[in-house]
């Protein structure tokens, strides 16, 4: 008969402020705005947990990891397809790659196993997507910074015009341009569009 | 028929260099106001003359080597190559653009056609056309010294000639491919005449924005084409390829959506400058981006720098086009810093939330899409350069990278236009994206309903959260563009009486520009809604004998027989399949493969129906060696006729905004009548 463990009973941590009466409306003793900002603090925290969580499941069954791993490896026979979708009968080589992938599951390896596996026998270039390591680390970085520094220095390029505008505007602004702009418009019936 | 071509193609180089020397030197006389012994008006027609014999002596050129195809003159190797006599009279065609050489020929053929036109419609703007003429001809120049001396189409075979050609790639051999190629390179070509327009109006100091309306057009119907080019081969990568999709991310592939990306891009930027007289210097490079990429594809596809399945041509012309880019660039950058002063924006942004803001944006994130199909496709080459190993960037990579910067581009294209110009407040913002965000969510509650779960099996699935992202975001989208159609198409309901639609129809007509952008942006969220169905894809494969069915979906396929074929081009077998559906036999299918004899490779023929839920693709892959049984593979493909749809609606509101707005009396009325109206707050600033 095993042994029944008796966990501590959790306590309420009693700070010595007075517990608020049944009915009575609960009092933060916290400001607003630190409320607000541990209750946003935790939420981020409960969505990169859920967001982590969901990113790091495997696939359940051999069967769908089968056709997930099938899909992140290439066909090496010179048909530049994705294994899982190369379809020549006859093809020397996917059935064989099908095949070591197949022993793979079978023998519960890791999905990196089995990629290092792969890569070992036939190349680096047998992975559909460069492992996210080394100097392939750079290919899946590149964009995503590409983009934030873009975005980023585009935002403070609209603020930096848009603060000193008024002025800028003004000066800036040529009638004789604007005049011709409009008899463009009108010449061409156009509206400028949008 | 050799030697005819041959001396065409020198005479064409003949005229384009004196169009260039001729046209450079008048422009300079003029520009300089140094005295001349012949006049440089006179000299600079002479020049825009030769360009024109320059495209004669071409299509004489062309018309020898499609002469020669036909003839069977094997006696040219490229005929030799890339031809055979049992290849059907259509087919012939393609052999123009199949090889390395042709393919250079019908570059310079389209480029002279276009120079063509540019050339008979020089009263425009006699300066500019001038300019724009003189700078054509210098590539056209460097295309013709290829042909004449890098790769001529027209070199003999050298030793006995055989009796019959090596015929064409079966790849090629599908009547998609007759219309593809020529469409994408009218695209790819076709951006030349912006950038010759964008470089001679900053190198003359063109005032005002009349060069851009000029451009402008030109871009739009180069973009179509670009357009119709990229689709045909999507559609012919569906159905030929075999493997159920459409799009692989293959260098070929990314080589030609950039330049539409940055073409795009130009597109929309363009309207900054004519409306604000912002973006001048970001709009000239575009257009000389948008040039180079072009060039840059056809390096990357033609010259073998990247390894691509559908590469049909390549060879050692690779420095040719570097040195070319190479000057290309630097006489960019040069004429930008000359004159740069000359596009000085005459307005600033005044708010991060505006509509100047939301073009800045989108033009933002198709550059950065542009510079991810860029890094992608010239990865490889880095690491190999970089550490010595090559890795392949499929579509896992491409999937995980590039959708959601895709997915964000739709969002903009919804919320741009429901931004006033100049500035907004948070009032406009709540009144306006109110039914989007309601359309967003019940269309999120809708597909979750559905079963489009990203947590499917309690685990993480990428293409059903992309899919339920898309679907959300189009829906948004879709009902932000079509409520801007109601708004607008009730104002001119209550000024003029009409029903709504009629008033729609009217609203259309009087800014046609504004509303066949629109109905492109329509097109684009319903191809949208037809890529996201492919993360619902369901495939089965069987080896079938005679009788055996093979279930998927709600349809049960059974193998009712096999047959074979033979022609002079090729041998076919092919499976024939009954298809029932709740027990009842609905129709007959006849996946094909056929076996070419002059190459002996094979090709598939894909058996599909369509319906607008999905299509039901069927494949014979082949007999199996061992048992002589074909082996079927079916796919359900959700949503892919919603692609071509979309590209038809895109095409249709392409041609809407070419189409002049109604006449400008008819226009003021209508400004009048909104100034009366106060009930169109998001008009405000213009439309």
């Amino acid at each position: 008969m095993g042994t029944v463990i008796q966990f501590p009973q959790r306590t309420k941590k009693n700070d010595g402020h007075p517990e608020p009466a049944i009915g009575a409306p609960q009092v933060s003793n916290l400001r607003p705005g630190k409320n607000r900002l541990t209750f946003l603090l935790k939420t981020g925290q409960a969505l990169a947990l859920a967001v982590a969580v969901c990113f790091s499941l495997g696939a359940t069954d051999a069967g769908k990891r089968y056709l997930d791993l099938n899909h992140r490896l290439m066909c090496t026979c010179g048909c530049a397809e994705i294994l899982g979708e190369c379809n020549h009968v006859g093809c020397p080589n996917s059935t064989e790659e099908l095949n070591l992938l197949s022993a793979g599951i079978t023998s519960n390896d890791t999905d990196d196993k089995i990629f290092d596996t792969f890569a070992a026998k036939y190349g680096a270039t047998v992975l559909a997507a460069p492992p996210a390591s080394g100097f392939n680390l750079v290919a899946w970085i590149a964009p995503f910074a590409v983009f934030a520094a873009a975005l980023l220095g585009t935002i403070l390029l609209v603020r930096h015009w848009s603060v000193g505008n008024s002025g800028m505007a003004t000066q800036a602004a040529d009638p004789e341009m604007d005049a011709l702009r409009d008899r463009i418009r009108r010449e061409t019936g156009e509206e400028g569009g949008y | 028929m050799a030697t005819f071509g041959s001396f065409a193609l020198l005479i064409a180089l003949a005229l384009a260099a004196y169009n260039l020397l001729a046209g450079a030197l008048a422009l300079r006389v003029l520009a300089t106001g140094q005295s001349f012994p012949i006049s440089p008006e006179r000299l600079a027609d002479t020049a825009r003359r030769a360009g024109i014999a320059g495209f004669v002596a071409i299509t004489a050129a062309a018309f020898a080597l499609i002469w020669s195809v036909f003839t069977n003159d094997f006696s040219i190797a490229y005929i030799l190559e890339h031809s055979n006599r049992a290849l059907p009279g259509p087919y012939k065609f393609s052999a123009l653009w199949s090889g390395q050489e042709g393919s250079l020929l019908l570059w310079a053929w389209l480029l002279a056609t276009y120079g063509f036109v540019l050339r008979l419609t020089h009263k425009t703007d006699v300066k500019l056309y001038a300019y724009a003429g003189t700078i054509l001809a210098s590539i056209q120049v460097f295309f013709l010294l290829i042909l004449n001396f890098a790769a001529p189409p027209f070199a003999l075979f050298r030793g006995a000639i055989p009796e019959d050609g090596n015929g064409l790639n079966p790849l090629l051999q599908y009547p998609e491919m007759v219309i593809h190629p020529p469409m994408l390179y009218l695209g790819y070509v076709g951006f030349a005449v912006p950038f010759c327009f964008g470089l001679g109006a900053l190198m003359m100091r063109y005032p005002g924005e009349k060069w851009i309306k000029t451009t402008r057009v030109w871009t739009m119907v180069t973009w179509l084409f670009l357009t119709c080019g990229i689709f045909l081969g999507m559609h012919w990568a569906y159905a030929v390829l075999g493997w159920g999709g459409y799009w692989g991310w293959d260098p070929v592939e990314n080589a030609s959506f950039m330049p539409w990306l940055t073409g795009t891009a130009f597109l929309h930027s363009v309207m900054m400058q004519e409306k604000k007289g912002m973006m001048k210097g970001w709009n000239v490079w575009l257009v000389f981006s948008t040039f180079l990429l072009t060039m840059l594809g056809t390096l990357l596809t033609r010259a073998g720098l990247v390894s691509s399945v559908h590469a049909f041509a390549q060879s050692s012309i690779g420095t040719w086009f570097v040195v070319f880019m190479g000057l290309v660039l630097a006489v960019c950058i040069f004429t930008y810093v000359l004159q740069r002063d000359h596009l000085r924006a005459e307005h600033n942004i005044e708010s991060l939330v505006s509509r100047e803001s939301s073009f800045l944006f989108n033009n933002l994130v198709l550059l950065v899409a542009c510079f991810v199909i860029l890094w992608g496709t010239l990865f490889p080459v880095i690491s190999e350069y970089v550490v010595g190993n090559k890795v392949t960037m499929g579509a896992p990579w491409y999937n995980r990278v590039a959708v959601p910067i895709g997915l964000f581009l739709v969002l903009l294209t919804g919320v741009g236009p429901l931004l006033p110009w100049r500035s907004t407040s948070m009032r406009s913002i709540r009144r306006n994206f109110v039914a989007p965000v309601i359309a967003l969510w019940v269309t999120v509650i809708a597909c979750l309903a559905a079963g489009v779960n990203p947590m499917k099996d309690n685990q993480f699935d990428n293409g059903n959260f992309y899919a339920l992202v898309a679907f959300a975001v189009c829906a948004a989208v879709l009902t932000a563009i079509v409520s801007e159609f109601i708004r607008g198409g009730l104002v001119i309901s209550r000024q003029t009486g009409k029903n709504l639609f009629a008033a729609m129809y009217l609203l259309t007509r009087r800014n046609t520009r504004r509303y066949g952008g629109y109905l492109i942006h329509i097109g684009v969220v319903i191809v949208v809604i037809g890529l996201a169905g492919s993360a619902f894809n369901s495939s089965k494969e069987s080896e079938m004998t005679l009788h055996d069915r093979l279930t998927i979906g709600p349809y049960t396929l059974e193998q009712v027989g096999a047959t074979q074929d033979d022609n002079a081009n090729y041998g076919s077998e092919w499976a024939i399949l009954d298809v029932y559906k709740d027990g009842q036999k609905k129709f007959q299918m006849l996946p094909e493969k056929r076996v070419y004899h002059s190459t002996n490779q094979p090709q598939t023929m894909v058996a599909i129906h369509s319906l607008p839920w999905w299509d039901l693709y069927v494949i014979y892959e082949g007999t199996n060696p061992s048992t002589g049984q074909p082996i079927i593979k079916a796919i359900i493909n959700p949503l892919v006729g919603w692609i071509w749809f979309g590209v038809a609606f895109i095409v249709f509101g392409t041609a809407i905004a070419l189409v002049p707005s109604i006449t400008p009396s008819t226009a003021s009325l209508r400004v009048t009548a909104v100034r009366t109206v106060p009930t169109e707050p998001v008009l405000h600033g213009g439309d």
